[in-house]
């Protein structure tokens, strides 16, 4: 077994995507993805790596630039967060219909205005329908892991999609957490070079991202869609592999002590860990109560879902993130609509939590399901709510 | 500069007779900008990658299921061609280091408008061009955004008739003066800089060759004529090209290693009036009007006469007294 190392977890993300043989990373700073960027380029700095660092001036030419790297069938990385991201928004959709395998690491920040660089998920919410795989990791070890994961489901023959991994800004990033680093000739094996199914090169010339009228974009449309979900597969097929070579298992939905739980909490991201705490203290005060987690949230895991909550009576989902003037949170109206055609599905409640960064201690979530058992079928009197809102 | 009389004894031997750019594409009769683009193809042969902004060109060569290109190919937006062919140069690069790919020159060529170059596409262009990529950037100059309907761009010249900056009862068209990209091109210190015109071949063509040769980033600004924008007979493609020279509006100049040479010279610069008149986004202005851009062309004229006759090659200052003593 590999040694346990403490260690930051951008930097870890940084050592992981480093252990993957990159041939090229463009990368723009923004807090709190900073470290990620900045470890990468001291690892080609000092020759621990064989890759191309762009430092671009922009994350729209980041995104930009390593879309232009993966089509020559080079392996790519980039990193952002937040306004970063929303920057880069308008590329995304081509990256993925253009079937061009980018991992990109997401350290998850609020979106202005007002400007605040702490941890939400409004950054990766509004990138959710550009066709991108979107992963999210709940503490240093899973962001390692996925990442190197990552590019594998991404270049796959099977998938050819671009993939993201979520890691919660400051509260992942930033922090130093026990690492289990997985062994370089190990992850050789796991991870073999790219073979592209079509490159820029004048060998074999290819046009690649041409215009496309109606009589074609429908299809087209349809076909990314089918490519992501089927990717799937691919990405259960990696996640065993995983577990074979490095012990880790890894589901799109992870759930804890759910079974038998008459009261299920919901989250996405680091907040599952503190989550797990309170889902402790509830048993022991004699509340029936479990935790599911949703580590994939494209292709969205229906199935997994619908089993882990089909049992429960009241669900509470926690919302990183607001869809204004819509359902409330976006994670609640995506479990909403899964379980829509259920016979017997659960109360749904929907909290709006930890927005900008706004702390959420262990005794939050033990009041949040305290509150919506003690309201029952009655409670539901607001779509949702903003835990923890003054006036 | 008798070239055109003995065309057909010389242009076959002097022009690539391979097309990279294939027949078949949708642009439009007398379109100078596909003719721009056919002549570089020419110029750089196979051992390209092109970075194709959005825009007329992307448009009228690729479309699904079918493409023009005999040349490796991409695009993925308006803004970010300069970014997207530093990212294919970056990977190229990595891939040949490593043994991944044949051991040649490739050279990428970004290619964009006016708008993907001056206005939306500045910022990536001046970020690649800033970080030294071995990249050549083509601007096709048709002085506005004809892709979407004729709307000016930084580019468009004054008094141009477009259709957001179109003239009327208080408005004479286009209120700014043309952004002078090579210029900025230059203060990039980019080591050459060139305009050009599809109406002057060979002097084109040789400037795309030497172009490709630096290693590093290059940029030629080419200008095209837009029947089609400018309301001109499609007929006339060739002749206002050469009007855009002789009249000294658009001179076609280099700029090697901070030196600066006029290619084609012009002995008595014409009057615009003969370049604007056949078309029909200036028909508006008045003689007065006329006059005060004939002061400016002039003005910019000899601005650049100014720097062909005194500027030196940044290899031959040679400081004696160092900044580093």
């Amino acid at each position: 077994m590999a040694k346990r190392v403490g260690m930051e977890v951008a930097i870890a993300a940084a050592e992981a995507v480093g252990m993957c043989n990159i041939d090229m990373a463009a990368v723009y700073p923004i807090t709190p993805q900073s470290h990620i960027a900045e470890h990468l380029s001291e690892i080609v700095a000092d020759g621990r790596i064989d890759a191309e660092f762009v430092t671009v001036e922009s994350e729209h030419s980041a995104i930009s630039c390593v879309t232009g790297a993966s089509a020559t069938g080079a392996r790519v990385y980039t990193a952002t967060s937040s306004q970063g991201l929303m920057l880069m928004h308008e590329i995304l959709p081509i990256v993925s219909a253009m079937r061009l395998p980018v991992v990109m690491g997401i350290a998850n920040r609020a979106v202005s205005g007002p400007l605040n660089i702490l941890n939400d998920h409004s950054d990766i919410m509004p990138q959710r329908d550009n066709g991108w795989i979107v992963i999210f990791s709940e503490n240093g070890q899973e962001a390692v892991d996925l990442t190197i994961q990552s590019f594998k489901i991404a270049e796959h023959p099977d998938v050819m999609l671009p993939c993201c991994v979520n890691i919660d800004g400051f509260q992942l990033t930033h922090m130093v957490e026990p690492i289990e680093f997985p062994d370089q000739k190990q992850v050789n094996k796991f991870l073999p070079p790219r073979k592209p199914y079509a490159t820029l090169h004048p060998d074999k010339p290819a046009s690649m991202g041409t215009f496309a009228m109606s009589d074609i974009f429908h299809e087209v449309m349809k076909a990314k869609d089918e490519a992501l979900k089927d990717s799937k597969k691919t990405i259960l097929k990696v996640w065993a592999e995983w577990e074979k070579m490095f012990g880790r298992r890894y589901r799109p939905v992870e759930t804890y002590l759910a079974d038998d739980a008459d009261v299920l909490l919901l989250t996405m991201g680091s907040m599952g860990e503190t989550a797990e705490i309170a889902i402790n203290e509830l048993r022991e005060k004699g509340v029936a109560a479990g935790l599911v987690k949703i580590r994939l949230w494209r292709p969205f895991p229906f199935d997994e879902l619908k089993q882990a909550v089909k049992k429960a009576g009241i669900l509470v989902v926690t919302d990183r993130a607001v869809s204004f003037g819509g359902p409330g949170g976006p994670v609640a109206g995506e479990v909403k609509a899964a379980l829509y055609d259920e016979k017997k599905r659960p109360l749904i409640y929907n909290q709006i939590i930890g927005l900008g960064g706004r702390d959420m201690a262990v005794s939050d979530f033990v009041k949040m399901v305290e509150d919506a058992v003690k309201a029952g079928a009655k409670g539901i009197t607001k779509d949702y709510e903003f835990y923890g809102v003054r006036g | 500069m008798n070239i055109i009389e003995n065309f057909d004894l010389y242009a076959p031997r002097l022009v690539d007779k391979k097309e990279y750019l294939c027949s078949g594409h949708r642009a439009c009769q007398g379109c100078g900008e596909v003719l721009g683009l056919r002549l570089l193809c020419k110029a750089l042969g196979p051992d390209v990658v092109i970075a194709n902004a959005t825009g007329c060109m992307e448009i009228i060569s690729s479309m699904y299921p079918y493409t023009a290109w005999e040349v490796p190919w991409i695009h993925v937006a308006f803004e970010n061609a300069a970014a997207v062919g530093s990212g294919v140069e970056a990977g190229l690069k990595a891939l040949r280091r490593k043994g991944k790919i044949a051991d040649r020159d490739v050279k990428v060529v970004g290619v964009a408008g006016d708008g993907g170059t001056m206005d939306i596409g500045l910022q990536a262009l001046s970020g690649a061009m800033e970080r030294g990529h071995d990249m050549l950037f083509v601007c096709l100059d048709n002085e506005a955004y004809m892709n979407t309907g004729i709307q000016r761009s930084s580019g468009t010249p004054m008094g141009a008739s477009t259709t957001t900056s179109p003239a009327g009862k208080v408005s004479q068209g286009q209120k700014t003066w043309k952004k002078n990209v090579p210029e900025i091109m230059v203060a990039h210190g980019v080591q050459y800089v060139a305009t050009a015109c599809p109406s002057y071949p060979l002097d084109f063509i040789n400037k795309v060759k030497k172009a490709i040769k630096v290693k590093g980033p290059s940029y030629i600004h080419c200008f095209t004529v837009c029947p089609t924008g400018w309301r001109s007979p499609s007929e006339m493609t060739i002749k206002l090209g050469r009007l855009v020279v002789e009249t000294g509006i658009f001179p076609l100049y280099e700029v090697e290693d901070g030196k600066y040479r006029m290619t084609v010279e012009v002995d008595q610069l014409r009057p615009v009036e003969d370049y604007m008149k056949p078309q029909g986004r200036y028909r508006h202005l008045t003689p007065d009007q006329i006059e005060i851009i004939q002061d400016r062309v002039y003005q910019e004229y000899n601005k650049l006469l100014d720097k062909v006759n005194g500027l030196h090659a940044w290899s031959d200052l040679q400081y004696e007294w160092g900044l580093f003593d």
